[in-house]
């Protein structure tokens, strides 16, 4: 019989790794969707998955038994990605210090071979759509993810985010805005 | 409703959270320009579902577990509940010093040259790894405490501040081990770990919004948590290597 969140809960706090292991199992195709569309890269999901089950571990003790494990659960992976989204930029921009705007040698490189034109089409889409992602604030791109990819009402959102409801709403609304600007060339030229 | 819709309506209806619904719906089907407009909505949304995620097989959960497993029963073992009372958060400078005493004890008693003093020094290196790998956990946990605090909102730290105040003093003993052995990326990462853990310590219980963006921004400017984080990793490389058998290590 399948085990319950909230009896695997209990039992992980007493100390049974075996329950542990099944919150681990149901809830990590989930929270790596959530995270690769918060963070747009494979390998930091990879790492924001792991994270946020060791976060879970040690925090065990300050979950609220009255609440949603998988919301709790995704409230922690929301700030691993917001950490993971700002080391990123730190890395980044401390690159580009460096490089102190000499070209890149990859973006010298001729371009490969063109693709058939549905996949051009698709990852020309993919790629407009993660920088029109990309120029979201942390809170709308959150809210936006949890909101259009994962379906949480507007009240777990502003649970998950430690914010009113009002404030989860207008997130998602000024994120749609910037979205809409971003992507207008894509969609009138469709 | 005889104005249009505003675009935040649009969204909200199209998200199906309008707190009006059946009146937006309603006016869609009477106006030609709102419903234009909310076709653009659709259009953009919908081309913003066309961005693909990769696919994670059923397997994936138990790949995950295997990651994650391997790092819990280590937490497990020398965990220290937040709830702890002051005197056995103590306790963990007292053991710090032992740890290191034991250790110092070993290297440097006179004995014979032999292959069972060989592995004692080998079960010592490892006991010492394995008291750096908890300490270096134990202090990451006070500081993503403090990195994952809401930006602009003042915060309970008292827990955290007893913790840190008996981190300090084993931070002292276990830098001045590493400094001793010649470990000088333990001994660099611990210096920097110090002064932050002695602010945390004789700072506020409740810190003000101000105080934690200033401890946060410190802690980011300088990479302390990374830098703890990759050399906890290490250490507990290390950690499993170091048994008796495998070659010795620096710490």
């Amino acid at each position: 019989m399948d085990m319950s969140d909230s009896v695997a809960v209990a039992r992980a706090r007493a100390g049974d790794s075996g329950a542990f292991r099944v919150l681990v199992e149901r809830h990590s195709r989930n929270l790596f969707r959530l995270a690769y569309r918060m963070t747009g890269h494979q390998q930091d999901a990879e790492d924001v998955v792991q994270e946020t089950f060791l976060r879970a571990y040690r925090q065990l003790g300050k979950f609220d038994d009255r609440a949603s494990f998988g919301t709790w659960l995704y409230r922690i992976a929301a700030n691993c990605s917001l950490d993971s989204i700002r080391a990123r930029k730190r890395r980044s921009e401390r690159q580009e210090t460096i490089e102190d705007g000499a070209p890149d040698p990859v973006e010298s490189l001729p371009d490969p071979a063109p693709a058939p034109d549905r996949l051009a089409l698709s990852s020309e889409v993919e790629r407009r759509v993660g920088n029109a992602l990309d120029q979201l604030s942390e809170m709308e791109r959150t809210a936006f993810v949890l909101r259009h990819y994962e379906g949480m009402c507007i009240d777990d959102i502003g649970r998950t985010l430690g914010v009113q409801p009002n404030a989860a709403k207008h997130s998602i609304f000024r994120a749609v805005q910037k979205l809409r600007r971003a992507l207008e060339p894509l969609v009138s030229s469709t | 409703m005889t104005a249009h819709l505003s675009e935040e309506q649009l969204v909200m209806y199209y998200y199906g959270e309008g707190e009006d619904t059946p009146a937006v719906r309603a006016h869609l089907d009477s106006c030609e320009a709102c419903r234009a407009e909310y076709a653009h909505v659709q259009r953009v949304l919908n081309v913003v579902d066309a961005a693909p995620v990769p696919e994670r097989d059923a397997g994936y959960g138990a790949a995950v577990w295997r990651r994650v497993q391997s790092r819990l029963p280590l937490r497990r073992r020398f965990f220290l509940p937040v709830g702890w009372p002051a005197r056995q958060w103590a306790a963990v400078g007292g053991v710090a010093a032992l740890v290191v005493a034991a250790f110092f004890a070993g290297r440097y008693s006179p004995k014979p040259g032999t292959a069972s003093q060989a592995s004692a020094g080998q079960v010592r290196e490892r006991i010492l790894l394995v008291a750096v790998g908890d300490h270096l956990e134990r202090s990451q946990m006070v500081l993503v405490e403090l990195a994952n605090a809401r930006p602009g909102e003042p915060l309970d730290f008292s827990a955290e501040r007893e913790r840190a105040d008996d981190l300090v003093a084993a931070n002292r003993l276990y830098r001045q081990t590493a400094a001793r052995t010649g470990d000088a990326r333990v001994a660099s990462v611990l210096d920097e770990l110090e002064p932050v853990l002695l602010e945390i310590a004789r700072g506020p219980a409740q810190l003000s919004a101000e105080d934690v963006d200033r401890l946060r921004q410190r802690i980011e400017s300088h990479g302390i948590l990374f830098k703890v984080r990759v050399v906890e990793s290490t250490v507990r490389r290390r950690e499993q290597k170091a048994v008796p058998g495998a070659a010795g290590t620096t710490l």
